[in-house]
């Protein structure tokens, strides 16, 4: 019980920082950069994706002996494009403000590649607990993703993180990094970052060895 | 007449579906390195679009009013089947065009500006002209924007990029530069 507990606990956080479906993988791209012009709407549409992602997992890992081989691709779509409906007309019932803001993006989650990646690479090979470990893990990672882009995009562009104005009236907008160049310019930015990030640990792992192979 | 120009306008140049949509990244980003192979994309895509217009259409006008909660669910079903049959209708009629596009139907087909363009002439609630030319807009304005990008990268390859910022974190501030150049089309028709 305790190695299959670390084993799940493993693949969430492979999910979230190792394998981040956006900046280490670069998946699901059109969502990630279309609605983040604000901190709260990355909130949205990463809770959003989360709960698509959940249950689409749950439902491939559980038909998975039931699928046929050569219609897999379809059926995951059709279980993913049930999933998205539910979720549109919940948040058209609940959160009508939300909805509108997100508007067609909503039902583009299907074209999400991030999900139907993860239901052919994960959920239709694992058991349902490591489907759901996976799932969750690369939920969030995409959550945080967005949530980071979103809020970088608000504080500059608005001066505010979460509708919280943060510099008092003397700030002046940077307008351009809530419109559509901005999006591409901050995600171009921080995969930089993590290219960097990547860079210096590999030198440093490198610097490690080298040293470990002298004292031999 | 004039409703029509002005709706293929504004979503090739002020409503690029690339660069101010942010729809069709993966392939704008993707199988941007050849000018040629992007070109021959860009007419897959604008074909795709429009059969897309027309399924959407039929299904909006006859089928869905009946029950709404299954758009999602039968646009993406029809218009990936409309989609192979026209593509083995090609393969049997015409080998020459289905070398130039063929490859690079199936792999549009469950591509967001695809559905996008479905889901947006859905709320626009668009006739069947006006849909036809959106899409047409639409898919020149995909062309347009991912030729465009195709040219700088090929001109890119000559100079001496740092190794660290190759790959796509440079293709995203390239297209940021590239969406920006976009926005000053956003002046065209307001002045008038």
């Amino acid at each position: 019980m305790a190695k299959s507990e670390k084993q799940a606990y493993d693949e969430f956080i492979k999910g979230v920082w190792r394998e981040n479906p956006v900046f280490v993988q670069v998946l699901g791209m059109c969502p990630m950069l279309a609605v983040t012009n604000s901190a709260i709407n990355g909130v949205a549409m990463g809770m959003a994706t989360f709960f698509v992602l959940m249950g689409s997992s749950f439902l491939v890992s559980l038909l998975k002996n039931l699928i046929p081989k050569q219609v897999r691709i379809s059926c995951f779509i059709i279980i993913i494009a049930t999933f998205v409906t539910v979720v549109d007309y919940v948040l058209l019932a609940t959160l009508p403000g939300i909805h509108k803001e997100l508007g067609a993006f909503i039902p583009l989650i299907v074209a999400n590649c991030l999900i139907l990646g993860r239901q052919e690479a994960f959920a239709s090979r694992n058991t349902i607990r490591m489907a759901l470990a996976d799932a969750l893990g690369m939920a969030a990672g995409f959550l945080f993703a967005l949530v980071a882009l979103g809020g970088i995009r608000e504080i500059l562009g608005e001066g505010k993180l979460f509708g919280i104005s943060l510099f008092g009236d003397n700030f002046e907008p940077w307008v351009i990094m809530i419109l559509p160049p901005g999006g591409f310019i901050t995600l171009g930015l921080m995969l930089l970052f993590f290219n960097w990030l990547e860079e210096k640990k590999k030198k440093l792992d490198a610097q490690v060895a080298a040293t470990e192979g002298s004292d031999l | 007449m004039g409703d029509l120009g002005w709706i293929f306008i504004s979503t090739l140049l002020i409503n690029n579906f690339v660069l101010a949509y942010f729809l069709g990244l993966c392939p704008f980003l993707g199988v941007s390195g050849k000018l040629e192979t992007s070109f021959r994309l860009g007419l897959a895509t604008i074909f795709v679009m429009v059969i897309t217009a027309l399924c959407a259409w039929i299904l909006n006008t006859y089928i869905l009013i009946y029950a709404p909660y299954l758009r999602l669910i039968s646009f993406i079903v029809v218009i990936a089947s409309v989609v192979q049959l026209i593509e083995m209708a090609i393969k049997k009629l015409s080998p020459a065009l289905f070398r130039a596009l063929g490859i690079f139907l199936p792999l549009i087909t469950t591509n967001c500006a695809i559905l996008g363009l479905a889901i947006f002439a859905t709320n626009k609630g668009y006739g069947l002209w006006q849909g036809l030319v959106y899409a047409l807009g639409a898919g020149c304005g995909f062309t347009l924007a991912i030729v465009l990008m195709a040219g700088l990268r090929e001109e890119v390859e000559m100079s001496n990029v740092p190794t660290m910022v190759k790959g796509i974190a440079f293709n995203l501030i390239v297209s940021g530069i590239l969406s920006m150049a976009f926005m000053g089309f956003a002046g065209l028709f307001s002045a008038g």
